[in-house]
């Protein structure tokens, strides 16, 4: 027993190994003589940060390299921990299951494309977590993934383990079908006003509430037929015992007012309204309840809803002690979230410092992910960004991007990348399969047609407002 | 009325507010006139007056900074600039003290006035006329003044845009407008600017334009037949236009001959065909701005592209026609996947290297277009020079605009567009001190800083 348990565990390590090497073979870090800005305790001058085995182990000057270690002279240059974006669909093959009103069932997790490019152009903007949240267009929408932008490795590397797990709530426009048609031949679909976005809640927290009674019951003994699981009401019900983090997207002050009050009736704890445009409105009323609030600075007046956005709604939040964070939803807007923060000192005069913790440890402190990463302070992972200049001016430039100590994103080694590439698009092109059929006068080569997709430039990439 | 600042009026305008639910319609006359100045969202006009702002860094855009300086501003123009300008007696003085003076920014390519809500809001919407050759369509017909676009806007030091209808063939006529006035011809700099055609590309999608629902993919070489079919098209409305107006000029030197009827569309196609006013193309991939070049030269047209993603690698094409580009890409996403992540920051170095005449545009429908002046650092992040970025939203566009001798620079005899800051104008976190408008001292305030002051302090 013992020796085929002995048999197991080794069999077992030689499996994991190479994936157990890889995590070893991450080089030690020293980058030297940086502006640090911690995100924790201000920013650090000439200061030294050492990464170890993917965490920040020392801060302080004149650390010594340990033998092997990778030195990074960061002289003149701004290091920051990576930003996080507490709102994005990047990576995401579907967003939006449209059909119900209620898919709680679903999982962003079920979706992760590894491979998409976006992931790099993130890294490429200082980006290295993310919110990667269902779609708007169901009052209770499906499960989040909280992720750290691990360009390069397998799907399942991509959560982060111990992330609290979150789902998208919405309310307002997209919830209610405002500005979207109907199939034809197709039903509307429940509800259709505020009102019914309320109700559409309220039963289902109720459902809910009774089927965690059914099941207390069952297990008490009380009953002898075991419920039935039901996917849709079991994230409900983790919602109601504290487990589950609320992101719930809405623009008008009153039905992110109803939500709170919803969850007040319920007992649970709203994590962060997303969006939240109007929340300027009713800051006291979000502060007293320590929700938080995740908005973008300055996008206002594509939609009727989003037109009392004002680029002041940070320092108000801010002013009344409201967590905030500045989110993209978008995978163009993700990688200049450094300039977001920037305005966020212009409308209003929130400080730099809290300015810039509004795109690190403060949406970590959302996602509940901020004993890990969102500063950079000893012990943490070394989610790491080195930029050219302050990330808070114009003609600022990331150089670099880690995470865990692995980086992932350096300009330098891009710019060898795209030689390397632009030679392999030319020998392809050359070889024979991709010359024109003879006489056939310029023509492209033939692709099947099942294989060609339309160019992505003339794919309508608007978002229709579901994001 | 016009003498009273700006703060003053909106404090007057509560007060009367709230007297007038008090008073009912005993002061309709005062409401009427109220209307008129300062309205719910009517955008204050400021007012006008000689002004010196004084000891202040100088940044002509013309020529070399000047450290500390003062500029003159009288009858809505420029009239001095320098170390030692004279203060004309009776000038109201600004202290220009730690400040800067920049021209008022120029966006040469958005949509400003001619939608409010763009998603939902279809009664707010009068970008896109229905069908495909509007040439008589004009933007400045369909600008509403009152917009708050337009006060989010200059309040970031934006001072004068193109604004252009899209949609169909031939979309109609842009307009360039100041961002500040009561009326359409108030706003107006050039009423009639340019006329957009969206010129046919080559699409593999379905349908016209491989737009939304238009059928399954093509092939390439049948996408390349389609797009020639419609540049034909566009070269049957263009000889179209030419032979109407040869009849008609014909029928004016000789009555006899038949009488031309009266054609509002071919009409409106006249100064456009002869090359007196340009002809502005939304084009991006190289061979579609290639194409443009190419169709320019051939009917002898003034081109402008707007777009131009892949415009450097077509810079000999662009500079043999004298096409400038008004480049509207550095908040997009490269199109395809193994683009470099950087290329479209970087195309307005690469343009300025290959010697393409360019500016920077957002782009934008109106609510952003705001951020002008991160599109221009963002892509001095990525190789343009900083004096170039500022030069490609200030006397770039004013150049494109046919408005190179009236905006664009801090010099004598120019229209006093002019921006105060406390720092680079490009830098996100610099913020507006002052702002004029032909001259006229605007109000700071906007729909946001109007909300702000109604919630800041709610308890």
């Amino acid at each position: 027993m013992r020796k085929s348990l002995a048999i197991l565990i080794l069999t077992s390590l030689s499996i994991v190994s190479p994936m157990f090497v890889f995590a070893q073979a991450k080089n030690d870090i020293l980058i030297k003589n940086a502006t640090v800005m911690t995100a924790a305790k201000g920013t650090l001058e000439n200061t030294d940060i050492l990464v170890q085995n993917g965490k920040i182990v020392k801060i302080g000057k004149n650390i010594a390299a340990p033998a092997g270690a990778r030195v990074i002279d960061a002289s003149g240059k701004y290091v920051t921990p990576g930003i996080i974006d507490c709102h994005s669909h990047s990576m995401l093959d579907a967003i939006n299951e449209g059909v119900f009103s209620v898919t709680s069932m679903t999982r962003t997790r079920d979706v992760l494309n590894p491979t998409d490019i976006t992931i790099y152009r993130a890294l490429a903007g200082g980006v290295t977590a993310a919110n990667l949240l269902h779609g708007s267009a169901n009052s209770i929408g499906g499960q989040n993934t909280t992720v750290k932008f691990k360009w390069g490795h397998p799907v399942e590397d991509y959560p982060i383990a111990d992330a609290p797990p979150g789902i998208k709530f919405a309310m307002g426009e997209n919830v209610k079908r405002a500005t979207s048609f109907a199939a034809p031949g197709s039903a509307v679909r429940y509800p259709r006003t505020r009102m019914g976005v309320v109700e559409t809640m309220r039963d289902a927290f109720l459902r809910a509430r009774d089927y965690k009674q059914a099941w207390a019951d069952y297990k008490a003994g009380k009953t002898k037929v075991q419920p039935r699981k039901d996917l849709e009401l079991e994230p409900l019900v983790e919602i109601l015992e504290g487990k589950r983090l609320v992101h719930a997207h809405g623009y008008r002050s009153d039905e992110h007012l109803n939500l709170l009050l919803l969850a007040d009736e319920f007992g649970f704890k709203v994590a962060t309204l997303q969006h939240g445009l109007e929340a300027y409105k009713i800051a006291p009323e979000i502060a007293k309840r320590g929700t938080g609030v995740s908005i973008f600075t300055d996008s206002w007046s594509y939609k009727l809803e989003a037109y009392d956005a004002i680029p002041y709604n940070a320092y108000i939040l801010w002013k009344n002690g409201v967590n905030v964070s500045i989110n993209s939803d978008s995978d163009e807007r993700m990688r200049r979230l450094n300039l977001d923060a920037a305005k966020v000192m212009k409308y209003g005069g929130v400080p730099e410092e809290d300015a810039f913790k509004m795109i690190t440890i403060n949406p970590a402190k959302q996602l509940g992910i901020d004993k890990r990463t969102g500063s950079i302070e000893i012990g943490k992972d070394a989610d790491i960004v080195i930029w050219n200049a302050h990330p808070f001016s114009v003609y600022s430039r990331v150089e670099m991007t880690m995470v865990e100590g692995e980086v992932l994103f350096d300009r330098a080694k891009d710019a060898d990348m795209r030689r390397a590439m632009a030679a392999e698009r030319d020998a392809l092109e050359k070889l024979d399969v991709n010359k024109a059929p003879s006489g056939g006068g310029g023509t492209s080569p033939r692709i099947p047609s099942e294989m060609r997709v339309k160019d992505r430039d003339e794919a309508d990439q608007a978002d229709g407002g579901n994001r | 009325m016009k003498a009273q600042s700006a703060d003053r009026t909106s404090k007057m305008k509560i007060f009367l507010s709230a007297a007038l639910r008090l008073l009912g319609s005993v002061v309709v006359l005062s409401v009427a006139v109220f209307a008129q100045n300062d309205g719910s969202e009517q955008n204050q006009t400021g007012r006008g007056g000689t002004f010196a702002i004084v000891g202040a860094r100088i940044v002509t855009v013309s020529g070399a900074t000047i450290e500390n300086g003062t500029v003159v501003i009288q009858n809505g123009k420029i009239a001095a600039v320098g170390a030692n300008a004279a203060i004309p007696a009776g000038a109201e003085k600004i202290d220009g003290k730690g400040l800067s003076v920049f021209p008022g920014m120029i966006d040469a390519a958005t949509n400003v006035g001619l939608a409010e809500i763009g998603q939902g809001v279809n009664a707010s919407v009068d970008i896109s006329e229905t069908g495909t050759m509007n040439a008589n369509a004009k933007a400045i017909k369909g600008i509403n003044p009152h917009s708050s676009h337009v006060n989010v806007t200059r309040v970031n030091g934006i001072t004068t845009v193109m604004s252009y209808p899209t949609g169909g063939l031939i979309a109609g006529q842009a307009a360039v407008i100041n961002l500040n006035g009561s009326t359409q011809d108030e706003m107006a700099v050039i009423r009639e600017f340019g006329l957009v055609i969206n010129f046919p590309r080559i699409s593999t999608g379905g349908g016209f334009g491989g737009g939304f629902g238009g059928g399954p993919p093509v092939e390439f070489s049948e996408a390349v037949k389609r797009r020639d079919a419609q540049i034909d098209e566009l070269k049957k409305l263009f000889r179209s236009a030419e032979n109407y107006l040869r009849a008609k000029d014909a029928f004016a030197k000789d009555a006899t001959l038949p009488y031309p009827s009266y054609d509002i569309r071919l009409e409106a196609m006249a100064p456009f065909i002869r090359g007196e006013k340009p002809v502005i193309f939304t084009a991006e991939r190289e061979r579609d701005i290639r194409s443009v070049a190419k169709f320019v030269g051939e009917m002898k047209l003034k081109g402008i592209i707007v777009g131009g993603q892949e415009a450097w690698k077509a810079a000999d094409d662009l500079k043999k026609n004298n096409i400038a580009v008004v480049f509207t890409n550095i908040y997009n996403l490269p199109v395809r996947d193994d683009d470099a992540y950087d290329l479209l920051f970087e195309a307005p170095a690469k343009m300025q290297a290959a010697g393409i005449r360019f500016c920077i545009s957002t782009g934008n429908g109106g609510a952003e277009v705001r951020d002008l002046p991160y599109h221009a650092g963002l892509a001095s992040a990525y190789g343009l020079s900083k004096e170039d970025a500022l030069r490609a939203v200030t006397i770039y566009p004013a150049q494109i605009l046919g408005l190179g001798d009236k905006l664009g620079t801090i010099e004598v005899g120019k229209v006093a567009n002019i921006v105060v800051t406390d720092g680079d104008i490009l830098e996100p976190r610099t913020n507006i001190k002052q702002m004029f408008i032909a001259g006229r001292l605007i109000p700071l305030t906007s729909r946001h800083t109007r909300l702000f002051d109604s919630f800041k302090d709610r308890k």
